[in-house]
C-alpha cells in the first residue's frame, strides 16, 4: 500500500446545483499585457502564453498596447456580424426543435472568436474552421441563407445533402470544408501554409479547434510540422471550458494553459480574452504579420465560454451549473463590444436595440426564403446524386449500384 | 529500351512527373537527402531541391494531413509511408479526410495525392515490416488502390496515379523491388533485367488504373492474383503444365470486373490468391464478384489462397507465406472439383 499515490482525475469546480466557480481561471487586467513586435523571439513572448491579453475592460474602455485602434465603422461591422451570427444560430436552433433540420450547433458566447479573427485576416487567407466557427462565414460577408440551406439539406444545400448541419464549406470565400472529426483540420492548415511558402505566395492559413481536441495527435502533428517548416499559419485553440460534458481540466488545462503548448514546440503562444473583439483582432493581426513576414506560426488560446449546449442533442444542465455563463468573468462578447462602443460615444442602447430588431427581422425573412427551397423532411434533393463525387468520375461499381438504385426507385 | 528494376522505375516516374509539373512534390521520412530507405527517391532532392523533396518528422498522420493541405493549395504531393505497417497513425486522415473531401464538399475541394506504401513480406521483416493492408483501403469509399507487380506497371501506374485527380494509395510489394520472386527463398535472387517487364521506357507513359492484365492466357482455370503472388502463381502454373489463365488485378479500386468475369465465365474455374490475410481480405470481394458474374458457368467451388489469419511471424516466414505448395494444392482442388 502506497499512501502517497492515488489517481488524480480532474474535476470541474462546480456541478449542477452548486454555485458557479471560475476561480481556476487565471485572469489579468485589460491593458496589462505588453505587446512585443511580431518579429519577437520566443523568449520575448513567453509570458504571453500564461497571462491574458485583454483590451476592453469591464467598463468598456479600450486599454493598452494591444488596442488595434479600429475605426468605428469596423467596430459597427464586428457588432453586426456577431449579432447576425447569434440571430441565425437562434433561428436554426429553434427549427431543429420543429424538425425542419436534424441537428444544430450554436456558437453563442463565442462569436468574437470567429468574427474578429476573420476581420483581421485578408480575403486570400485560407480558413480551416471547426464546427462552431459560423462567424467566419458571416464576417466574410456570406449570405446567411447559404448556411441555412445547408442545414436544411434543401435544393440550395452546398453539400448536396451529404453532410450534417453546420459542416459548411466555401471555396470561393476560402473557407475549408468541415469534417466533424476533431482537430484533423489543424495539420491540414499547416500543409496548406507550407504550400503557400513553397509557392512564395502572400497568403497564410488559419485554423481553429476546441481545447478538448488538443488532446488529439493531430494537434501535435500540426504544432510539430508548423514549427519544423516555420509554416505561415495561425493555430487557434478555442478554450470554451467544456467539450460536451468534459471539463477543460480533463483535456490537460489544469496545470498549464493551452497557449503554453506553443513555446514547447518553439512557437509563440498567446493567451487572449476570447470575448474581447479588440483583443482577438489584435492577436490575430500580430500573428498574421509574423507569419506573412516569414516568422512562422503562432498558437493562440482564446479563453471563452460555450454558452449553449454542445449541440441540439446535448443537455448541459446534467453536468454543469445552469447559471454558469452568467458568472463567467469575461462576459458576453456582444455586450462587451456594445459597452465599448457606448463608452467611446459611437453607440447607444437605443441604436443597439434597433439593430438587434433589424437583424432579427432580416434573419426571419431569410429563413422564410431558405425554407421555401425545402427542408430535411421534404428535401427536394435527388438521391441519385449520392453516387457522385465519391471520385471525380463514377467508377464502374458505383455505376452498377446507381443503376440498381434507379431500378428499385422505379 | 532501358532495363530497370522496380525502384528505378518508380524513381523515373517521380522524376518525370516532377519535371512535367512544378506542383508535384514528394514528402516522407528519409525521402530527401538520403533518397528513401528503399532508395526510391534517390537523387530527386538533389535535382529538385529541399522544398520539393521534403524530409518529414516521424508522424504518418502529419504527413498525410500536410499533403492534404498542400493539395488543397494547388500542389500534387506524393507522400511516402516508409512501411505499410506504419500507415495506421494516418488512417484517420486517409479514411475520414482524404477519401471524403470531394464528397463532403460536393466537389468543391479535392485532394489529388498519391500515397506510396511499400508493402508485403518475404524480406524477414516480421509483423511490423511485412503487412499487406490493401483491403483496409479498398473498403474506404473515395480512394483508389493499386498494386503493381513489375517495373513496367510500377512506372506507368505511378505516373497515372500522380496525374489522377483522385487520391491513390499505391502499394509497392517490396519483395519485388529488385527482382521477380517465385517464393523459393533458397534459390539465388533473379534480377528484373532478365524479365520482359523489366523493359521500361525512359520517357513518359501511363498504365491506366482500373485495368487488370492477363499475364498468361489459358482455358482450364482462372487464377486471380496481384502483387508478389503474380510471380509465385506463374511458377506454379509452369511447373504443373495446367493451362491456367493468370490475371494480375493491378487495380484494386477501381476493379476491372469485366476482365475477371470474362475469364472465369470462359474457364469455369477460379482461384483467388493474395498475400494478405484471408479473413475479410480483398479475396472475399473477388470471390463474391466472380460468384455474382459467373455463377452459372462455375464448374467447381472457388478456391482462396492467402496469408494465414495471424500476424506475420518472423521465424516462420515461409510457413506463413502463401507459397507454391498452397497454390498448387488449391489448383489441384479446383481442377478436381465438379
Amino acid at each position: 500500500m502506497n499512501a502517497n499515490l492515488s489517481l488524480h482525475v480532474p474535476q470541474p469546480p462546480a456541478r449542477p446545483g452548486e454555485p458557479a466557480d471560475f476561480s481556476y481561471l487565471k485572469l489579468a487586467p485589460a491593458g496589462a499585457a505588453p505587446r512585443p513586435l511580431p518579429t519577437a523571439s520566443i523568449g520575448e513572448t513567453i509570458d504571453l502564453a500564461v497571462s491574458l491579453i485583454r483590451v476592453i475592460d469591464d467598463e468598456g474602455q479600450a486599454l493598452g498596447a494591444w488596442d488595434p485602434h479600429l475605426e468605428t465603422v469596423q467596430l459597427h461591422k464586428a457588432l453586426r456580424y456577431m449579432l447576425v451570427t447569434r440571430a441565425m444560430d437562434d433561428r436554426v436552433r429553434r427549427a431543429q426543435r420543429g424538425g425542419q433540420v436534424s441537428f444544430y450547433m450554436q456558437s453563442m458566447g463565442e462569436e468574437a472568436v470567429s468574427v474578429a479573427a476573420a476581420m483581421a485576416l485578408r480575403p486570400g487567407d485560407m480558413l480551416f474552421p471547426t464546427y462552431r466557427n459560423q462567424g467566419l462565414h458571416i464576417a466574410r460577408d456570406r449570405n446567411p441563407i447559404d448556411l441555412m440551406c445547408q442545414c436544411l439539406s434543401n435544393s440550395h444545400d452546398m453539400c448536396k445533402g451529404r453532410q450534417m448541419p453546420v459542416m459548411y464549406h466555401w471555396r470561393e470565400g476560402n473557407i475549408f470544408s468541415i469534417s466533424g472529426n476533431l482537430a484533423t483540420q489543424l495539420p491540414q492548415a499547416v500543409g496548406w501554409a507550407m504550400a503557400s511558402a513553397i509557392k512564395r505566395e502572400p497568403h497564410i492559413a488559419c485554423a481553429w479547434t476546441g481545447e478538448g481536441s488538443t488532446a488529439e495527435a493531430d494537434f501535435h502533428h500540426a504544432l510539430t510540422f508548423a514549427s519544423v517548416y516555420r509554416a505561415p499559419v495561425i493555430l487557434n485553440v478555442v478554450n470554451n471550458q467544456w467539450a460536451i460534458s468534459t471539463f477543460q481540466g480533463v483535456a490537460g488545462g489544469e496545470h498549464q494553459t493551452f497557449a503554453a503548448r506553443g513555446p514547447g514546440f518553439g512557437i509563440p503562444g498567446l493567451r487572449v480574452d476570447g470575448n474581447d473583439v479588440l483583443a482577438v483582432y489584435a492577436v490575430t493581426q500580430w500573428a498574421a504579420e509574423r507569419a506573412r513576414g516569414g516568422g512562422g506560426p503562432t498558437l493562440i488560446e482564446l479563453v471563452t465560454y460555450r454558452a449553449g449546449p454542445h449541440s441540439t442533442s446535448d443537455d448541459p444542465s446534467r453536468y454543469r451549473p445552469k447559471d454558469e455563463w452568467r458568472a463567467f468573468p469575461l462576459g458576453d462578447p456582444i455586450v462587451r463590444l456594445k459597452n465599448h462602443l457606448i463608452w467611446s460615444g459611437a453607440w447607444s442602447a437605443e441604436r443597439h436595440e434597433a439593430l438587434v430588431k433589424e437583424i432579427d427581422n432580416q434573419i426571419a425573412e431569410t429563413w422564410k426564403l431558405a425554407v421555401s427551397y425545402g427542408t430535411l423532411p421534404e428535401s427536394p434533393l435527388d438521391p441519385l446524386t449520392m453516387f457522385d463525387d465519391v471520385f471525380k468520375e463514377r467508377t464502374p461499381h458505383l455505376e452498377r449500384q446507381r443503376e440498381q438504385f434507379m431500378k428499385l426507385k422505379g | 529500351m532501358p532495363r530497370m528494376n522496380m525502384i528505378q522505375a518508380l524513381n523515373s516516374a517521380m522524376d518525370i512527373a516532377m519535371q512535367r509539373d512544378e506542383g508535384v512534390i514528394i514528402l516522407g521520412q528519409d525521402v530527401g537527402y538520403f533518397g528513401g530507405v528503399f532508395r526510391c527517391t534517390d537523387g530527386l532532392q538533389k535535382k529538385y531541391g529541399e522544398q520539393r523533396v521534403i524530409d518529414t518528422p516521424i508522424a504518418e498522420g502529419g504527413i498525410i494531413a500536410a499533403a492534404i493541405g498542400m493539395s488543397v493549395n494547388g500542389l500534387r504531393p506524393v507522400a511516402e509511408i516508409q512501411f505499410a505497417d506504419y500507415i495506421y497513425p494516418a488512417y484517420d486522415q486517409i479514411v475520414s479526410e482524404l477519401a471524403r473531401l470531394r464528397y463532403r464538399s460536393a466537389g468543391e475541394f479535392s485532394a489529388p495525392i498519391t500515397v506510396r506504401v511499400p508493402s508485403g513480406g518475404g524480406i524477414r521483416g516480421g509483423q511490423t515490416h511485412s503487412q499487406s493492408p490493401e483491403a483496409l483501403f479498398a473498403h474506404v469509399c473515395g480512394v483508389k488502390v493499386v498494386m503493381p507487380s513489375n517495373p513496367y506497371d510500377a512506372k506507368g501506374l505511378l505516373t497515372a496515379a500522380i496525374e489522377d485527380d483522385d487520391p491513390v494509395i499505391f502499394f509497392e510489394p517490396k519483395r519485388l523491388y529488385n527482382g521477380p520472386f517465385d517464393a523459393d527463398p533458397d534459390k539465388p535472387a533473379v534480377a528484373w533485367t532478365a524479365h520482359s517487364k523489366g523493359e521500361v521506357p525512359a520517357g513518359h507513359y501511363t498504365v491506366p488504373m482500373g485495368k487488370a492484365e492477363i499475364v498468361r492466357a489459358g482455358s482450364a482455370v482462372t487464377i486471380i492474383t496481384y502483387g508478389t503472388l503474380v510471380h509465385v502463381v506463374q511458377a506454379v502454373v509452369e511447373s504443373t503444365g495446367i493451362d491456367a489463365e493468370i490475371i494480375d488485378v493491378r487495380s484494386i479500386v477501381p476493379l476491372d470486373v469485366e476482365t475477371l468475369a470474362t475469364s472465369v465465365c470462359k474457364t469455369g474455374r477460379c482461384i483467388v490468391a493474395h498475400e494478405a490475410t484471408e479473413f475479410a481480405g480483398f479475396g472475399a470481394e473477388l470471390v463474391a464478384t466472380v460468384q455474382r458474374e459467373c455463377f452459372w458457368q462455375l464448374e467447381a467451388p472457388i478456391e482462396r489462397v492467402a496469408g494465414w489469419d495471424t500476424p506475420y511471424p518472423h521465424a516462420f516466414e515461409w510457413e506463413y507465406f502463401p507459397g507454391r505448395k498452397r497454390i498448387a494444392a488449391a489448383l489441384e482442388q479446383v481442377m478436381a472439383g465438379t
